[in-house]
């Protein structure tokens, strides 16, 4: 573990000039491919290419060895190459003053013996070197700090407080597809491919140290050494919230054993009971991690767990209400005093209980006064807010319809719109001004995710949930990691 | 006993070798009792028959333990009878330990009793463990309302159990040669959990 370190992440992370070797010609190669996101994301460091074939490629200057090369300039290398070629690359790498590589090339572990003993080898010779190699077989890395995009698929996402470590390059992908659609921003996200030198408990460990990032997501299928990622996970995970999807959770199941505590003791159950003692955050499915994540890098950390539901209409309340019922949170009773200041301000068919249901009596200001009144209450912790976005898509329907403008269609449709978006606004607001988490969720924010109020939630740097039932669970995971971090002293 | 000195609570009980002796043992400790068959390779003794409930006089604790007897096996080498109270609790929870290939040991906490492999909730941690751990193994049960006030049985000693767990995780740390356990059942006598029926498997 000895070149795994702060200047080899750093190197990795924020390099100042990086290095692609086996830059290749054709638009659909790997070597032209992570030179095309590299250069098209942004990044401000120099660019540099090796292959065999010189000459010129998105208007970097291609030479055929890393002999050709300046010193002490470049920090990272993105390898292409294939796996035979890549040990005299990194001699050469290090001797330029290069101290950490991304190795996309197959042909290690992943095809058998063979290239298990060529794996071993790798490992072997990034620690004499003092490199950090991160991968073989891995997609590529990517920083927003440094708008590092060194990977060979799309996309790059929005900076965020989100890191990313995965030992399915895919999944990497997925959270990030997610960062672009909610606008919950990456800090770094890297594919561990078959994580020979770096594993995922080193990611994880630098992100605990990381400024830029809040929250650490990550995707594992194997843990080959379970005490060790236990301890060292638990470690990071008292620092920074570390969200957790495992992939193969109902492989292996019940096994036969002479007790009946070896008999129930499933893969899984172990591995849910780890990750319950390590404070991990575990997710059953990919967007409901992601959502977690987002919701931790976003969200104020709840002081409790009553919560109180605001729905325009009934049902989204209801069934809202039925999700904290089932979750760790508790429907709050509404507060004798706060009952009372909502009906100074909501005509009489309001619900008067929570959910706060305020059938349609709202008028032009209500909702932000509504939301105000509900989130700065003492004995309230956490509001889920349902029903934006209704008011924007009526206007989206007269928008295209054909009376619009007339009829006095433009000017409703306007203020539809602007009062969605002040709604949204409010809720956010409110969030920052008593500290405490504000969920907003409605299906618009996938069905229509150009509607005013969804567009709002985003702009003020929050996810949109596309459910209540989603929300919930988020929130379900924010509170209980800090129950979690509040009631669990290691004695 | 290995697990006895790091606090797991289990019932009074009397080790004798004849029908007769048993019938003493019983009428000392009070009926109604239990017998069962013990030796150092006996696991099992529920599924096997090598347990008798309820035995309310020293008519039916001879009896008992004459058939006891009767069905050891030349396996099963040197016996012995085991007399206790006949604990009566209606809710039956399960606990202990296991050596999980990539996690190494772990305790467990689960509901059922003899019933804990259909009813399947269980709650796994790594051993050691805390106490915080252990009030959440508790918490991680879904059946939260067995452990409340049930059925004019007060509430489960939270605390009793956390007892359990945590003696339990101690017991493994002590003696690395420990590699399963069972308290099985472990029943709920006036809120308080008593190891009825104890195994451990030693490497």
């Amino acid at each position: 573990m000895g070149a795994v370190n702060a200047e080899g992440f750093r190197a990795l992370f924020e390099p100042r000039a990086v290095l692609v070797a086996g830059v290749s010609t054709h638009p659909g190669k790997f070597g032209f491919v992570s030179l095309h996101n590299l250069l098209a994301s942004g990044y401000a460091g120099g660019v540099y290419g090796t292959s065999r074939e010189v000459g010129e490629v998105l208007g970097i200057p291609i030479v055929a060895s890393v002999e050709d090369l300046p010193d002490g300039v470049i920090d990272l290398v993105f390898v292409c190459t294939p796996a035979a070629a890549n040990a005299d690359l990194l001699r050469a790498c290090a001797g330029k003053g290069i101290r950490a590589a991304f190795l996309a090339s197959a042909g290690y572990a992943e095809v058998g013996e063979e290239g298990k003993a060529l794996q071993d080898e790798l490992v072997a010779l990034a620690e004499e070197l003092g490199m950090l190699v991160a991968g073989p077989n891995g997609q590529g890395v990517v920083s927003t700090p440094a708008q590092l995009c060194a990977q060979i698929v799309a996309p790059y996402p929005p900076a965020g407080g989100i890191a990313i470590a995965s030992q399915s390059g895919n999944f990497i992908s997925s959270f990030m597809n997610y960062s672009v659609q909610t606008g919950v921003g990456v800090s770094r996200a890297v594919s561990a491919g078959n994580a020979a030198q770096v594993t995922i408990p080193d990611y994880l460990e630098f992100f605990a140290t990381d400024p830029v990032t809040t929250v650490a997501l990550a995707y594992v299928e194997g843990v080959p050494d379970g005490r060790v990622f236990y301890e060292r996970t638990r470690a990071v995970a008292a620092r920074k919230p570390v969200v957790l999807v495992k992939g193969g959770a109902t492989a292996g199941g019940q096994r036969a054993a002479a007790s009946h505590t070896g008999s129930l003791a499933s893969d899984d159950r172990v591995f849910d009971g780890m990750c319950r003692q390590a404070g991990i955050t575990r997710a059953a499915t990919i967007e409901e991690a992601f959502e977690a994540a987002a919701t931790f890098a976003t969200q104020p950390w709840p002081r409790g767990n009553r919560v109180v539901v605001l729905t325009t209409a009934g049902g989204w309340g209801v069934v809202a209400a039925d999700a904290i019922t089932r979750s760790s949170l508790t429907l709050a009773p509404l507060p004798d005093d706060l009952r009372e200041a909502l009906d100074g301000c909501l005509p009489p068919r309001w619900s008067r209980n929570n959910p706060v249901d305020l059938a349609g009596a709202e008028t032009r200001d209500t909702i932000p006064e509504v939301i105000d009144l509900i989130v700065g209450h003492p004995e309230v912790d956490a509001v889920v807010y349902l029903g934006l976005g209704i008011q924007s898509n009526q206007a989206a329907l007269m928008r295209g319809g054909p009376f619009y403008p007339d009829h006095g269609l433009e000017r409703i449709v306007l203020y539809h719109e602007r009062q969605d978006a002040r709604f949204a606004q409010a809720a956010a607001d409110a969030s920052e001004r008593y500290d405490k988490p504000v969920l907003t969720a409605t299906e618009l924010a996938v069905t229509h995710p150009d509607n005013a109020g969804p567009v709002a939630v985003r702009a003020s740097g929050r996810i949109c949930y596309p459910t209540a039932n989603r929300a919930v669970t988020a929130l379900d995971h924010l509170w209980r990691h800090v129950r979690n971090r509040q009631s669990d002293p290691k004695e | 006993m290995r697990l006895a000195a790091h606090g797991i609570p289990f019932p009074a009980e009397r080790v004798v070798t004849t029908a007769s002796e048993a019938a003493e043992a019983a009428a000392t400790l009070g009926y109604p009792v239990v017998v069962k068959l013990g030796g150092d390779t006996i696991a099992h003794k529920t599924e096997r028959g090598l347990v008798r409930l309820r035995l309310g006089d020293a008519a039916a604790v001879h009896e008992a333990a004459t058939s006891l007897l009767a069905a050891a096996t030349p396996d099963d080498g040197a016996v012995h009878l085991l007399v206790a109270p006949m604990l009566s609790g209606q809710r039956e929870l399960i606990a202990g330990l296991h050596h999980d290939a990539q996690f190494g040991m772990t305790v467990m906490l689960g509901v059922g009793g003899i019933l804990a492999e259909a009813v399947a909730d269980v709650a796994f941690r790594l051993v050691p463990v805390s106490r915080g751990d252990a009030a959440s193994m508790i918490d991680d049960l879904a059946t939260q309302k067995l452990l409340g006030p049930f059925r004019g049985e007060p509430a489960v000693d939270r605390e009793a159990l956390v007892d359990v767990i945590v003696g339990l995780s101690a017991a493994a740390v002590a003696d690395p040669s420990i590699v399963a356990a069972d308290l099985n059942p472990l029943i709920v006598v006036a809120g308080r959990p008593v190891a009825v029926d104890a195994l451990v498997e030693v490497a």
